[in-house]
């Protein structure tokens, strides 16, 4: 039953290229994909209860044993991402379906979708720090293309940017590799794991570690987001809510993974160095979130506001605060991709991005309205809703370990996200209503469905904490004791 | 021979570095593909460069090649191929949509 293992990344490829047969049935493609969303969703909720029973389940591709072969490894950690991702993918192409001109969903959007998804879902699984690059790079080339689909000469400029910044963090990743290959002969997480902590961790080992977290910060934009917010504002807003809530959570994983599992001997220097990575990714997103008159370039500062936050949790590093980061992944997640769908709403019912060129929306549509407002509350960290339960895991370990300059910075950062979207909110839904009751566009259902979909899940994730403890902890306690992952993989430890 | 490598590796990624810096965008293509091609070299030789057979079961070699850097180098040759053949298509839209191959002159103004 381990072959289960594979089809979170198989399955997606499978139907994408399938998919590509039907380009001319938008719709049929857009059910479909649905459909394996749906199925990938359920089998990776089906391994995570089975994670919970029988620990950590590995699959050796072609029964090789590791470290020889190449494998997938599913902790709880990977398989709740999974599962995350699986959902809200799901719940952008319902909307996508609805809301996108019908040129892009006959372009190959949706089997790019899929291959994206796969590449996310791949990285995740993986116990073998190559397939991880490879997965990165199916999952890059994806959202290379997604980036130019719509063919607007802000994207292409945009793309061009996007394009050499992550060939260049590539060309670091496998520069990484080779010293890493070069210095302890394996490229099995696992294994490395364990010969680093039999040689101790030696400066060039720790040196190798920041050259990987160069990498991983270029991808999840921790201080190093100087593209982010011009790639992720320019694509059509169904791209960019997927961007928003998948791509950056990729990187992160991968961070959490390595510096949890393999580098993790000498805090004091690459924990303190991602501490003030993110602590300046916290000042910079929140001054770009309230800088701009622009919805979209408001939402990708959130999201790096979002990315400094967790990775706060990592620099700390005890069980609470990588518990609270999990949730707040997990949180930012499904809060992002609603706070990009309820903004491309807006502008496609208002016809402008500019804070401007909208006013009193709220007459004409409250229920986008009151969306909006649970959204920014959601963000913000407001209990009932999801965010609320990570920034106060997150904020007591920093208040345990002394980090007060994480903690206030973490806490402003808050009151900055409160401010910019309760700008947008204040603007854009009260105040004179522009368009009268003649003029205005009819919102189809259909496209408020998605973002009320969503918001029932941050209320849901907020009031059903409870139930997502034990696997959260099961999370966290396997990120925190190595030994836990490496005996799952190897066996018995040599 | 490794120092050998090394320095051609180091040669390599200057040159590539110093395309990538331009402002002509088929010339940071390049640089990129020249990138690349210097990983591979560091990858390889990475593994040691011996003289060897290959590392087959059965045959007894005395000293053999580590396989590993090329099945490595290999799927790494496939990615940076199918960026490079992406990012040539990008940049040969861009330039008909925008009018330049010049990066400083492709800066327009947010709101087009």
């Amino acid at each position: 039953m381990n072959n289960l293992l594979v089809l979170p990344m198989l399955l997606p490829i499978i139907v994408g290229v399938l998919l590509i047969f039907l380009r001319t049935f938008g719709r049929i493609q857009a059910w479909i994909s649905l459909t394996t969303m749906a199925l990938t969703a359920g089998i990776s909720g089906y391994l995570l209860q089975k994670v919970q029973t029988d620990g950590i389940i590995r699959l050796d591709f072609g029964g090789w044993k590791p470290p020889f072969g190449i494998l997938f490894v599913a902790d709880s950690f990977a398989i709740l991402l999974v599962l995350t991702s699986s959902i809200i993918t799901a719940i952008c192409l319902s909307y996508a379906l609805i809301s996108t001109s019908k040129e892009l969903q006959t372009m190959y959007f949706y089997p790019t979708v899929l291959f994206l998804i796969a590449g996310v879902n791949g990285s995740f699984l993986t116990g073998d720090l190559f397939n991880l690059f490879v997965c990165f790079e199916v999952m890059l080339l994806s959202s290379y293309v997604l980036l130019t689909l719509g063919n607007s000469k802000r994207q292409l400029r945009e793309a061009i940017k996007y394009v050499s910044i992550n060939i260049v963090s590539s060309w670091f990743f496998l520069v990484a590799l080779a010293f890493l290959y070069g210095a302890v002969g394996t490229l099995n997480m696992a294994h490395l794991a364990d010969r680093v902590a039999e040689v101790g961790q030696t400066p060039l080992l720790t040196t190798i570690s920041i050259v990987f977290l160069i990498v991983f910060s270029l991808k999840a934009g921790l201080l190093l987001y100087f593209w982010l917010p011009g790639s992720y504002s320019s694509p059509p807003i169904v791209t960019s809510a997927l961007f928003g809530a998948l791509l950056t959570k990729v990187g992160i994983y991968a961070l959490f993974r390595v510096f949890s599992l393999i580098f993790h001997h000498q805090p004091e220097i690459t924990h303190t160095i991602i501490g003030i990575m993110a602590a300046l990714t916290l000042i910079g997103g929140s001054l770009g979130a309230i800088s701009f008159n622009d919805l979209r370039s408001i939402a990708a500062y959130n999201v790096v506001v979002a990315v400094g936050f967790i990775l706060v949790g990592l620099a700390i590093a005890t069980p609470a605060a990588i518990e609270g980061s999990i949730y707040y992944i997990i949180h930012d997640m499904v809060a992002k991709a609603l706070l990009f769908l309820l903004i491309g709403t807006m502008i496609t019912l208002s016809g402008t991005s500019k804070m401007a060129g909208m006013s009193g929306l709220m007459k004409n549509y409250p229920l986008l309205g009151w969306s909006f407002f649970i959204a920014m509350l959601s963000l913000t960290g407001i209990p009932p809703l999801s965010g609320f339960i990570g920034k106060v895991l997150i904020s007591s370990a920093a208040i345990d370990n002394g980090s007060y300059v994480l903690l206030a910075l973490s806490l402003l950062s808050s009151i900055f996200v409160l401010y910019s979207l309760l700008r947008v909110f204040k603007n854009c839904f009260w105040g004179e209503t522009i368009v009268s009751k003649e003029e205005q566009l009819p919102l189809r259902r259909g496209v408020v469905i998605p973002c009320l979909v969503l918001v029932g899940l941050t209320i849901l994730i907020g009031l059903g904490t409870e139930s997502m403890t034990p696997y959260v902890t099961n999370a966290a306690e396997t990120l925190v004791n190595p030994s836990i992952y490496i005996e799952a993989v190897l066996g018995k430890i040599q | 021979m490794e120092s050998l490598i090394i320095i051609l590796v180091g040669v390599l990624t200057t040159v590539a570095i110093y395309l990538v810096l331009s402002k002509n965008v088929v010339r940071v293509i390049l640089g990129t593909a020249i990138l690349s091609h210097a990983v591979h070299l560091l990858i390889l030789s990475m593994g040691g460069l011996k003289l060897g057979t290959v590392p087959l079961l059965g045959e007894e070699a005395v000293k053999y090649a580590d396989a590993l850097p090329q099945a490595l180098i290999l799927t790494a040759i496939v990615i940076s191929f199918a960026v490079t053949a992406f990012i040539l298509v990008l940049a040969y839209r861009a330039y008909q949509e925008l009018g330049t191959d010049n990066l400083g002159a492709m800066r327009g103004s947010d709101d087009e």
